[in-house]
């Protein structure tokens, strides 16, 4: 079988389908001498005319916001001061393509010099300038292909620009020849559900208009499948669709085993999607937005306010909250010295805290303003912790505070080969796989070269995690994964199989969660109207815990009703359907690479407080 | 030749969508109309990329100037057009 082509598979789905690969932007070549400034001229005029065609075509066939781009598109590239300008730069003897670049560059600057709305344009006028610098070549047209029907993109890898206009009803599956588990276009399709095989080094090779069969779960591309294999995995898919489509949280397994599933949080724009996606709660909530692009640290009022915004919109379900995890990749000026010369090994996540107390202990007790009144059951959790030091150094601070849920990331290999330390002192863990990863393996995890030693399925990463996990599960502190891991669906079977009692996760969109009120359980709209938000009730007071032990956790049950009885619910008598769902999952999914973190409680004792509430440790072990 | 001063309506200016209306209107006139900021270089008026160049606001004053048959239908038209909120229409 060797014409099978391997890379790193995305999702769990699999799509047969022509190719249509994407055509690159093309270089402008050197300047070239012009022998007929007439035909060059002419050439040039009909490259402007075939494009403004094709778009115009397409426009025809699209519909919605969609079919006015396209128009729009279509009558800039039919612009006649701009054919007349490029037309008479070509007279004069520049060659088409420089004609073309010049004319288009000339209404890019005074667009650009404009700002605001007319600058937004420039980027219509560098797409349409390439399309008629290739047209004009003879090149294929760059952009995302469109031939008519559903297609499988293949494409060197996908830039943020592309895949916003890609339309998961015309792309079956996405092949990239680069690309790793955490490229955008891995990311991407989680979001949309969609089978991929990236880093696929040789689907270079894959013509336009040829059948492959692409399995996201394997990672393979299997160019002319024969009708058997179409069949067989058209069937297998149609299956996995139906038992997909099937499933409603809260997260369980066949058995009833309570696997709570939870979202990822890093940025306003995702709670109202984060809050409609049919999840338990929020296990990873990252603060560092709050602080991004900023000389100074907000104070602790805004931070308050930003962290209630959340707690409301999750009243009644668990929002474990990450303190700050300034440096490496996040660098800000108040807690990053800029002089580390390798900061993913530097002064970042908790130990920010040594070098400036005061950042944590604002945000703390921002968290635990924010907190009062119960509307979510607030757990917070330090980013990089090492040493058991060090987490009863938060764990002390968080609880002084008044925050009596703290635990730590297991993300440095020292703090999980001494998990059962840590564990003394902590009330859960979180295992941040992808650092657990990089500083397991010493490999960077931004190198696509290395995304082999950063496959969550290493042996040597699993057994950090078993080792944590052990650790605490000894004495029962609840484990949550937020990693590439816990979005591996075939992985998650393993983490909730083993002795130590897992919760899992896999992007919303391979287990699509329909939008839906947590508490009465009707379908819930994208985006529900801002005076649902701000709703006392939102999202359902039937999960809103109203006791003052609530907030401490000891009030039980997520699953109980107040003793207050339940409150109407916000909902419009009819709940919205159909595009709302998918909207709400992409919007879910958005939150994190891994779509979904995962938090856990023990069996069925929901709601306890960890390490008090429950006896002890599982039965087994 | 005829002239016309007009103020712009539209709530964000001469963006996209309302110059694309005023340059389609435009394409559509018995006369060729010219656009521009008074005393500046005016613009063919059915050069979307050259009326967008403009990046005239709301509220900025320009003028409309056109010359043979059907001139002063033309400008009319499309100063009526720019005198209403564009954007308003759906």
């Amino acid at each position: 079988m060797s014409r099978l082509l391997h890379g790193i598979g995305v999702g769990t789905g699999s799509a047969t389908g022509p190719v249509a690969r994407m055509a690159p932007a093309p270089a402008l070549p050197a300047p070239r001498p012009v022998t007929d400034p007439a035909a060059e001229a002419a050439a040039v005029r009909e490259a402007l005319r075939a494009v403004a065609d094709d778009l115009d075509e397409r426009a025809g066939r699209a519909t919605g916001p969609g079919a006015e781009v396209l128009s729009a598109q279509a009558v800039m590239a039919a612009d006649p001061v701009l054919a007349d300008r490029a037309a008479a730069l070509a007279a004069r003897g520049t060659d088409g393509a420089h004609a073309l670049a010049e004319a288009f560059d000339g209404f890019r600057a005074a667009l650009a010099g404009a700002g605001g709305y007319f600058a937004e344009r420039t980027a219509d006028l560098d797409d349409l300038r390439d399309r008629a610098v290739a047209r004009l070549l003879g090149l294929p047209v760059p952009g995302l292909p469109d031939p008519g029907h559903p297609y499988v993109l293949v494409a060197e890898d996908l830039a943020p620009a592309d895949t916003a206009l890609l339309d998961p009803e015309r792309v079956l599956a996405l092949v990239t020849v680069r690309g790793g588990p955490t490229s955008h276009t891995a990311i991407l399709a989680k979001a949309l559900g969609l089978p991929a095989v990236v880093g696929c080094a040789d689907a270079g090779r894959l013509e336009n208009g040829r059948a492959v069969l692409v399995h996201g779960a394997d990672g393979v591309v299997e160019p002319d499948p024969g009708p058997e294999a179409v069949a067989r995995a058209a069937d297998a898919e149609r299956r996995r669709r139906e038992r997909l489509a099937g499933f409603r949280g809260p997260g369980r397994t066949a058995d009833g085993h309570a696997v709570p599933l939870l979202v990822n949080l890093g940025a306003p724009h995702e709670l109202a999607g984060a809050a409609a996606a049919d999840a338990e709660g929020v296990g990873l909530f990252r603060t560092e937005f709050l602080f991004l692009d900023r000389t100074q640290a907000p104070d602790l009022a805004e931070q308050a306010a930003a962290y209630r915004q959340v707690f409301s919109a999750f009243a009644g379900r668990r929002v474990v909250v990450r303190t700050l995890d300034a440096g490496a990749d996040k660098p800000l000026p108040f807690a990053t010295r800029p002089d580390e010369e390798n900061p993913a090994l530097g002064v970042r996540g908790l130990r920010t805290a040594a070098r400036d107390p005061q950042l944590l202990d604002t945000q703390l007790a921002a968290i635990a303003a924010a907190a009062e009144g119960g509307a979510a059951q607030v757990w917070v959790m330090a980013p990089m912790v090492s040493t058991p030091q060090e987490a009863a150094a938060f764990t002390a601070r968080a609880r002084a505070h008044g925050l009596p849920v703290a635990g730590a990331m297991i993300e440095v290999p020292a703090a999980a080969l001494r998990a059962d330390r840590l564990a003394e002192v902590c009330d859960f863990f979180s295992i941040g796989t992808n650092d657990l990863a990089q500083y397991t393996f010493a490999a960077d995890r931004t190198l696509g070269p290395l995304a082999g030693l950063l496959d969550p399925w290493q042996p040597a990463l699993l057994s950090l995690i078993a080792t944590a996990a052990r650790a605490a599960a000894g004495r029962g502190r609840p484990v949550g994964v937020c990693g590439e891991a816990a979005a591996d669906p075939a992985l998650a079977l393993v983490l909730v199989g083993s002795p130590w009692c897992w919760s899992v996760s896999g992007s919303p969109a391979s287990r699509p969660p329909p939008p839906r009120c947590p508490g009465c359980g009707r379908p819930w709209p994208a985006t529900p109207s801002p005076s649902a938000v701000n709703s006392p009730s939102w999202p359902c007071s039937r999960t809103t815990p109203t006791t003052p032990g609530a907030r401490s956790g000891r009030a039980s049950g997520k699953a109980d009703p107040p003793p207050g009885g339940p409150a109407a619910c916000p909902l419009p008598p009819t709940g919205a359907r159909g595009r709302a769902r998918r909207r709400g999952v992409s919007a879910a999914v958005s939150a994190g690479p891994a779509g979904r973190a995962t938090g856990r409680s023990r069996r069925r004792t929901s709601g306890h407080v960890p390490g008090r509430g429950t006896a002890g440790g599982r039965d087994r072990r | 030749m005829h002239s016309i001063q007009v103020t712009v309506r539209s709530g964000k200016g001469l963006h996209a969508r309302p110059a694309s209306l005023f340059v389609q209107a435009a394409a559509r006139q018995p006369a060729t109309v010219t656009v521009g900021r008074p005393g500046q270089a005016p613009v063919d008026s059915r050069s979307l990329l050259s009326v967008l160049a403009l990046a005239a606001g709301h509220g900025e004053t320009l003028e409309l100037s056109a010359s043979g048959d059907g001139a002063l239908e033309s400008l009319e038209a499309l100063a009526s057009l720019l005198a209403s909120d564009l954007d308003a229409t759906a």
